[in-house]
């Protein structure tokens, strides 16, 4: 902010002055009626944190950003990727494999030098996620994966902060604003009260799998941050109680109304890989064998117990040796694997046999190791 | 009485497309819905948190579902 910009005063206090360079990149705010410099300041003196510097968290920072909100964090552990330029619109072919939390930063300090931006390139986790999402007013959910999906919404329900909800996959959007203070005193309802428990490991495809239609998350992210600048500005209330689902094909829409239906408190934040049954990106608390380790541990005929999670047919047409164990079954089979010495878990290529290795975890086994590469990657 | 369900996300892959149109008796509710999809389309089951819209809100087991009703298959999305 240059120190020669005049200061005009606003109705809401001396924190809330606007230099001459504010006044003129604001001056389509202050002439919306219902927004206004006093919907402006408040913009100024709030935070939002953005979950996720991907399809949805580029659209959402790159508005939250223009429109003048006065802190914005980004969490993201993640480098830029060449498949990601396709939909996340703040990088560019010169920030591949940058961190994506310090070049988004980079990319909206240049859009708006009135704010203050903070990047934390880290996954976010149960250790770190009170102390992040703690610090700001509205937290906006871009993840990628469903441990994240409730972590996030339970961190927020513990701290009571409003949660601007977004998912996207293949053509389909949802947007939903939970944790809303309502006119009743209550907080309105929450990620649990739509879907209360994850889905099977595998069972929903992520647009990895399952691709997505670029300009989806743009109108999706620029959805949350709309919900995310209502929050802040207070020019309406927030898309809170009801899910928006829009297919981006065929422009159908939907409007769901949904109620707490969820009771269980929710008082302190879960193991959420053990949870769902799959790692959060980048975290992973699994032992991974190289296939070399592997080769030579077979050439030595040392005593090694080995599980193939792939479904029988696939074990009979060609295996390492081992029991067979399908994934599906693997927590009611789970008896048949010792706890007792190391044992090798494999599948075809490394992916299935995590997700078991996750769900033994969960059920107290310490013994176990993932074959890196599956069936795949033998040499 | 006949009853028309749209299906959103992988749902409806599950349901084998955007429409599906199915029977059920008289005085049937959301919990005999929930039942006879997941017969049909055990894929379902696979999802463990399904949402039932009846008419733009959500439905819970015990409303019992009238002819001409609108019904949403809502599953999770996790994409970002």
């Amino acid at each position: 902010m240059s120190t020669t910009d005049t200061k005009i005063n606003t109705s809401v206090g001396q924190a809330d002055f606007f230099s001459l360079s504010e006044q003129k990149r604001y001056a389509r705010h202050f002439a919306l009626p219902g927004f206004g410099q006093e919907g402006q300041a408040r913009l100024k003196s709030g935070s939002a944190l953005v979950i996720g510097a991907g399809g949805l968290g580029c659209p959402a920072l790159l508005y939250l950003a223009a429109a003048g909100v006065g802190r914005i964090g980004i969490v993201d552990g993640d480098r830029v990727e060449e498949s990601n330029l396709q939909r996340q619109v703040l990088f560019t072919t010169g920030d591949l494999g940058k961190p994506k939390a310090e070049a988004a930063k980079c990319r909206i300090e240049a859009l708006n030098p009135h704010i203050q931006v903070e990047a934390f390139d880290r996954v976010l986790n149960s250790e770190n996620a009170l102390d992040l999402i703690r610090d700001y007013d509205v937290i906006v959910d871009g993840s990628d994966n469903f441990p994240t999906r409730y972590l996030v919404n339970d961190a927020c329900v513990i701290l009571e902060k409003n949660l601007v909800y977004g998912a996207i996959s293949a053509f389909e959007g949802q947007v939903a604003v939970f944790n809303w203070l309502m006119e009743t005193g209550e907080r309105s309802p929450n990620y649990r009260d739509l879907f209360p428990e994850p889905p099977e490991p595998g069972a929903v495809q992520n647009c990895e799998e399952g691709g997505v239609l670029g300009v989806l998350p743009g109108i999706i992210g620029s959805m949350q941050a709309n919900e995310a600048l209502k929050i802040l500005s207070g020019y309406e209330a927030p898309l809170h109680s009801r899910l928006f689902i829009m297919d981006a094909a065929t422009l159908r829409t939907m409007t769901l109304k949904f109620k707490k239906q969820y009771f269980d408190p929710i008082e302190k934040l879960i193991d959420y890989e053990g949870f769902c049954g799959v790692p959060l990106p980048g975290s992973d608390k699994i032992t991974q064998m190289a296939p070399e380790t592997f080769k030579s541990l077979m050439n030595a005929e040392a005593a090694c117990f080995l599980v193939d999670v792939r479904e029988p047919e696939e074990h009979d047409q060609g295996n390492l040796g081992g029991i067979n164990i399908p994934l599906g079954v693997i927590r009611e089979q789970a008896h048949l694997i010792p706890s007792d010495q190391p044992v090798v878990v494999y599948c075809q290529s490394g992916r299935r046999s995590r997700h078991a290795i996750l769900q033994l975890q969960g059920m107290g086994f310490k013994n176990l190791l993932n074959l890196s590469g599956g069936m795949d990657g033998q040499l | 009485m006949k009853i028309n369900v749209l299906a959103f996300g992988i749902a409806r892959e599950i349901l084998g497309g955007p429409q599906r149109q199915i029977t059920l008796p008289e005085g049937a509710t959301v919990a005999d819905l929930r039942r006879l999809l997941e017969t049909e389309a055990p894929g379902l089951k696979r999802l463990r948190s399904w949402a039932v819209a009846v008419n733009s809100e959500y439905a819970e087991n015990a409303l019992a579902l009238q002819p001409g009703d609108e019904i949403a298959v809502i599953p999770p999305v996790s994409g970002g």
